[in-house]
This record gives structure tokens, C-alpha cells and sequence, in this order.
């Protein structure tokens, strides 16, 4: 609890003002703490305005999205029209539903990139696991927000994606048709399902959304940020206690930010002006149709930031079910035969094998593949404790380290691109190659990341002025 | 290899990829559309499109998502909207509806005809645009005894629609040869042959179909040239704000050592 704070009677007018508002509720504390007294480290790249976009494009959507409720209308039979109301009949609602429809797609652009750069950098090893972890949980609620709304079109793509990604749920053993049922509110996807998309959209993922960014940044100021050198700046003080290689967030990231931000703005509104369908990418030519629950479409893709998922999910076929079981036998004899622990454990994981080998044998590839589409995300949770990495950063791993996260990029893009093809045989066998490669890139993780020459980490960031 | 290298190499994969992707519909194949001509700024071209549109396809198909009042942006008054385009009872602030009952529709042709508001959107795809697919689609009817309507056409077999504009177009029938591909029958079309001629030469036609399809290409999205129109100006804007938030962040961090 903060003293009471006089101020002179001859201060001006706006000291007096936030002398008054700093008494009753801590402004300029929390100012100082956040932004003018927050020290990041001075070494920042390109790779670190993705953070503060991400957050841009979550304001973008939440205004946007509120205009777009004035006269949306969800309803299965005035959906559709409602939105062709807004693109033609509301004043620059076409603007407006163009941001909101180019900020999903932005959205997942800008979330990936920041991923990616905290596997770069090394950014969710210790003490950030917590930050990682909030981040994880936001692409999570990102995802069930960008499936819930896409539904609200009520277009074909819009109407069929639902049926085949809620239908996937009623592959889960036992639960899995009442849970299906249950997310419906129907035996297809009908009024009801609109509905409850539409609540779960505009109220209640959204506060989870909000309440994990806030969750995220409290973890990340309480820590302070990794660099591009994975140096903590911390270690190295001056003798105020202020670290040597930081510098206030504010001004000095806030230009950069602003700066950051105009970029991103200058090609959002590029594409929501000048394209804004993106060759069918971000608005699919099929949703255009209302939809038909009587006529499916020939191909039914999702939008692209889904699609490498979804082809994790299509290549589980039974075919590959047995590669997947020699996987769990393989991983199963190495684990008794190296590791070294009491005969408990031993016997605990040759049971554990033995139970997941028949439940792969008995219950069906889709099932498996929706475990596959689901652990795609969820594996991503334990990346912190995956990595054992003596460095943090990429640019002190072996080289061919980076060679391996280029493949893992390359590998992701493929598999997003397989995603929005129709299956032919030769595209199925490389999406399941693709699918190996995935899983093993963090399966394995915890023993190739030990492996080779590491480079000898500076105690300082490396820092050129520009 | 540095970061900044690894930085490139990902970005040029992400270009490489986005290359790809401008192929992603190129497989779904099926035959080749004809490119439609541009005249999405010709407003003559629009109003005549305009015309056709209420004339020939509003007697079936509904816009219900458009409205009379506007075609004011294809620089008609609501006079002229009235007295030439507005052939109904409806208003001029009421959208677009067929004259014909849906439900008598869907016991002609067996298919409810599809809501034309938006198909120029919605018909783009594996080989061109919307307009593309409604340009070669309006221009490949021919006559086909073994079909219900006496009508058949190449884009869209066994299409419920019968030949809305033959009186324009006149009877055509299409000549096919039988080939063989990979060990099995198949009929390559060949051509069309007029049986007999039309009100319009072929030239003519071409010509109106452009216009029709211009205009719904149009109606699909009636804000598309003005929406281009105020990008230039926000692009123009950015840019500046880009150029002085530079500026900006370079004062600052000039001293950063």
C-alpha cells in the first residue's frame, strides 16, 4: 500500500492530475513498470516485432468484430444474408468485414512467425516455460475462435468444415457420438450449432483469449525477454542494478513497435483493398455459396493456417498405423533395454506399451488421426522440457542444427499445402513422411538436441549500432 | 551460417512456397475456361449487362441480396432505374427477386436456380475467375435431344438451365469425335455447328455475354473499383506514416551503443 502523496498547490494543472489519479490507483507505477523501467535487451531483431503485431491484430479483430455483431445475424436462415447486408447495404461495412476476415488469416501469419522465433531463440527454456505455456494456451483458444468463426458465414465451406471437424470428435472411443452431439446441438450441423458458435466466438473464447494475453505478458515482464543471443541480461548489472545490455521498452521499443506497425498495416490494408479474397486463401470461392446441407462440396479443404494440421490428421491412415506401432514397439525396447532406472519403471513402461499397442490395434486410424491433428498442438506445450539443448539460442547450436529447423519449416509448409489439396496417393505418402518427420522433429527432441558442437556462448549480447 | 542467413533462406522458402501455392487450384482440372473481357470499368458495358440481366435471368433467378437503387452506382438516375430496369411490381429500394415462385421452379427444372448475387464469387476457381467460368459457361450451350430441357452445355454437363439466350445465340449442336484415351472410349469435343443462325452474330454474342457476365461480376461485389480507389489513399498514407515512423525510431536509437 503506497503513502499518501502531497503535491505542491503551484504544480500544473496535469502533475496534479495524475498526482491525484497515482493515489487512488497506481498509473504511473504500473507505466514505470511495464513500459518506461522495463529494460529489454537491446539486440532485438525483425523477428521480435511479432509479439506486439500479434496484439494488434487482436484489437483489430475485437473492434471489428464488435461492428460486425450490430448486424450480423445468427441465424441459419438469415446468416448468410446478413453478411452480404454488411458488404453492401452497411457504410464501409465491407471495410470492416474485410479487416475482420484478412485479421484472421494476419492473425495466424503473425502467431506463427512469433512461434517460430521462440524456437529459434530458445525463448521458452528456463524461467520463461510459463510464458511458452500461456502463449501455447492463446493458439489453442486462436484456434477454436478462427473454427467457431468461420462457421458464422454460413456459407458451404463455412457449413461443411464444421461437419467434418466436429464429426471427428465422434471417432473418440465410448464419448465420442454424445460429444459430437453435444458440441452440434443437433444430428447435423444446423441452427443450433450457428448459435453456440456464435456465443463461444464473440464472448467466450474471446475472454479466454484476453485473459491469456494478459496472463502471458505478466509472465513475460516478471522474467524479462530472451534474445537473439539467449544471453541473460540480467547476469550483468550496472551499478544502479540496471542491466548493461537493456534499455527502457520505452521509448525505445515503442518506436521500434510503432515503426513495426506501420509495416504491417501498409500490407493488411494492401490485402484487404487489393485482395481480399487472396486467391481463394483467405475467403474460399466455395463460401461464397449458402450453404447446402444437402449437396456436399467435391473438396472440402480448411483455411490454410489449419491445413497442417489437417494433414496430420489425413495421413493416419491403417497403413500407417503400423509404422506407428513399429515407432512405439522401437521407442519401447530402446527405453528398457538403455535406460537406466529401477525394474518398476521398466515394467511400468513395457506395460504402458503393450496397453497403447492394443488400443492401436482395436480402435480405428481415424480415431488415431484426430490424436495426431490434436498432438500436433498439444506436443507443442512441452517444448520447454523437450529441448536439452546446452545453448539457448540457434546461433550457438551445431550448424546443421539450423539445417534441421529449415527442414522443419519446409516440412510444415508442405504439409499446409497437402492440406488444401484433394488426397491422390503420392500426396497421401509424402504428408505421412511429413507427419513422421513432425512428430519425431520433438519426440525426439530431448536426444538430438544434445548432439554435436556447440559454440561458446558470450556473456554479453552481440550489438551493433545502426 | 548466421541468423540473418537463416532469416533469408526462410523467407525465400516462404516465397518458393507462395509460388507453389498460386497453383493450388490448377488440379482440379476439368475444361479449359475462356477468358472473359475486363470491362468491370465500362459503365455503358455494365448497364447493357444490367439490362440483359434483368431481362433474361431475373425471371428465374433471384439477386436477393441486391438492390435496384445500386445500379445508381453504374451511373443511372432511380428514373431510369424505374422505367427500364425494374420489370417487376417491386420497389426501387427492394432487392432483386425472381418472378417466378421457387417452389414452381424447382418442378420445372428440378433444381431451385441458385441466387445470382454473388456466383461471379463464387464460380472462381481452378481455371480463372468467376467471370471466366460464367463467360465460357453462357457461351457453350448446344442442343441436346436426350436432355429434359432439350439443352445441354459444355462447363456445366447435363446443366438443369436450358439456353436462356438461344433467340441470340440461335441453335448450335456440338460435334464430338470418339477417341481413345488409355485403352477407353471417351468423346473429345470438336466444335459447334449452327444449325440455325441467330438474332446476334457470333461476334455480337461474344460481345453481350461479356457484358452480362461484366455486370455480374460487378454485382458480386459493387464496391470492388471504389474499394481500390480508397486503398490507394490509405496505401498512401501508410507510406508516410512509415517513412516518418523510420525517421522516428532512427533519432531514438541513434545513441544505442
Amino acid at each position: 500500500m503506497a503513502e499518501f502523496h502531497e503535491i505542491s498547490p503551484n504544480a500544473s494543472a496535469g502533475a496534479k492530475t495524475l498526482n491525484w489519479i497515482d493515489n487512488r490507483f497506481p498509473l504511473s507505477a504500473l507505466f514505470k513498470a511495464h513500459m518506461s523501467e522495463y529494460y529489454a535487451p537491446k539486440n532485438f531483431n525483425v523477428w521480435y516485432v511479432f509479439g506486439v503485431l500479434s496484439l494488434l491484430v487482436l484489437v483489430i479483430q475485437i473492434v471489428t468484430g464488435i461492428f460486425l455483431v450490430m448486424h450480423y445475424k445468427p441465424d441459419a436462415a438469415l446468416a448468410f444474408g446478413s453478411v452480404e447486408y454488411i458488404m453492401r447495404d452497411v457504410p464501409w461495412g465491407w471495410m470492416i468485414r474485410y479487416m475482420h476476415s484478412t485479421g484472421a488469416s494476419a492473425f495466424f501469419a503473425v502467431v506463427y512467425l512469433h512461434m517460430f522465433r521462440g524456437l529459434m531463440y530458445g525463448s521458452y527454456r528456463k524461467p520463461r516455460e510459463l510464458v511458452w505455456l500461456f502463449g501455447c494456451g492463446i493458439f489453442l483458444a486462436l484456434m477454436a475462435e478462427a473454427f467457431m468463426g468461420y462457421l458464422l458465414p454460413w456459407g458451404q465451406m463455412s457449413y461443411w468444415g464444421a461437419q467434418v471437424i466436429v464429426n471427428l470428435f465422434s471417432a473418440i472411443p465410448f464419448i465420442g457420438p454424445d460429444l459430437a452431439l453435444l458440441i452440434r446441438g443437433d444430428f447435423v450441423v444446423g441452427d443450433a450449432t450457428l448459435n453456440r458458435f456464435f456465443s463461444f466466438h464473440v464472448i467466450a473464447v474471446p475472454l479466454v483469449l484476453l485473459g491469456l494475453v494478459v496472463a502471458h505478458i505478466i509472465a513475460l515482464h516478471e522474467v524479462g525477454s530472451n534474445n537473439p543471443d539467449g544471453v541473460e541480461i540480467k547476469a550483468t548489472k550496472d551499478a544502479k542494478g540496471l542491466p548493461l545490455d537493456g534499455i527502457p521498452f520505452h521509448p525505445y521499443y515503442s518506436v521500434h513497435d510503432i515503426f513495426a506497425v506501420s509495416v504491417f498495416l501498409f500490407v493488411f490494408t494492401a490485402i484487404v483493398f487489393f485482395a481480399p479474397e487472396m486467391g481463394g486463401y483467405f475467403l474460399e470461392y466455395n463460401n461464397f455459396i449458402p450453404a447446402d446441407p444437402f449437396q456436399t462440396p467435391l473438396h472440402i479443404a480448411p483455411v490454410w493456417y489449419f491445413t497442417p494440421f489437417y494433414s496430420l490428421l489425413r495421413a493416419v491412415t491403417t497403413e500407417l498405423m503400423y509404422v506407428l506401432m513399429a515407432c512405439v514397439v522401437l521407442a519401447a525396447v530402446v527405453a528398457l533395454l538403455k535406460g537406466r532406472m529401477p525394474a518398476l519403471f521398466k515394467a511400468i513402461i513395457g506395460g504402458g506399451a503393450v496397453v497403447v499397442l492394443a488400443m492401436m490395434l482395436s480402435i480405428d486410424a481415424k480415431f488415431w488421426g484426430v490424436v495426431a491433428m490434436g498432438g500436433g498442438v498439444v506436443i507443442l506445450f512441452f517444448l520447454p522440457w523437450l529441448d536439452n539443448s546446452p545453448v539457448k539460442s540457434i546461433r550457438y547450436r551445431p550448424s546443421w542444427h539450423k539445417y534441421f529447423y529449415a527442414v522443419f519449416v519446409v516440412d510444415f509448409f508442405i504439409l499446409g499445402y497437402l492440406g488444401t489439396l484433394p488426397p491422390t496417393p503420392l500426396f497421401s505418402r509424402i504428408a505421412q513422411v511429413g507427419t513422421l518427420f513432425y512428430f519425431g522433429f520433438f519426440l525426439l527432441m530431448p536426444w538430438w538436441s544434445r548432439i554435436g558442437t556447440f559454440k561458446p556462448v558470450p556473456g554479453r549480447v552481440t550489438y551493433t549500432a545502426h | 551460417m548466421t541468423t540473418m542467413g537463416l532469416t533469408k533462406k526462410f523467407l525465400s522458402g516462404v516465397l518458393l512456397l507462395c509460388a507453389l501455392g498460386t497453383s493450388v487450384h490448377a488440379s482440379t482440372g476439368g475444361p479449359a475456361w475462356d477468358k472473359a473481357p475486363d470491362r468491370i470499368n465500362d459503365l455503358g458495358a455494365l448497364q447493357n449487362g444490367a439490362k440483359l440481366f434483368v431481362n433474361y435471368c431475373l425471371n428465374c433467378h433471384s439477386a436477393a441480396f441486391m438492390r435496384y437503387t445500386r445500379l445508381t452506382d453504374l451511373g443511372l438516375t432511380q428514373e431510369q432505374i424505374k422505367s427500364n430496369l425494374l420489370l417487376t411490381d417491386a420497389k426501387i429500394g427492394d432487392t432483386m427477386k425472381a418472378s417466378i415462385d421457387p417452389k414452381q421452379a424447382k418442378a420445372w427444372f428440378g433444381n431451385t436456380p441458385p441466387d445470382l448475387t454473388v456466383i461471379a464469387r463464387s464460380r472462381a476457381g481452378a481455371n480463372g475467375t468467376g467471370a471466366d467460368y460464367l463467360y465460357t459457361y453462357m457461351r457453350t450451350f448446344y442442343r441436346d435431344d436426350t436432355k429434359a430441357t432439350g439443352w445441354n452445355n459444355l462447363v456445366f454437363p447435363n446443366v438443369a438451365m436450358p439456353h436462356v439466350l438461344w433467340e441470340l445465340q440461335g441453335d448450335r449442336r456440338a460435334v464430338f469425335e470418339e477417341v481413345e484415351v488409355h485403352g477407353q472410349k471417351v468423346h473429345e469435343f470438336k466444335g459447334f455447328e449452327q444449325i440455325t443462325p441467330g438474332t446476334l452474330t457470333p461476334a455480337q454474342y461474344d460481345n453481350a455475354v461479356a457484358d452480362l457476365v461484366n455486370y455480374l461480376q460487378w454485382m458480386a461485389e459493387p464496391v470492388q473499383t471504389s474499394r481500390k480507389a480508397v486503398g490507394l489513399w490509405v496505401l498512401g498514407f501508410l507510406a508516410l506514416l512509415m517513412g516518418l515512423t523510420w525517421k522516428l525510431n532512427k533519432a531514438y536509437w541513434k545513441d544505442v551503443r
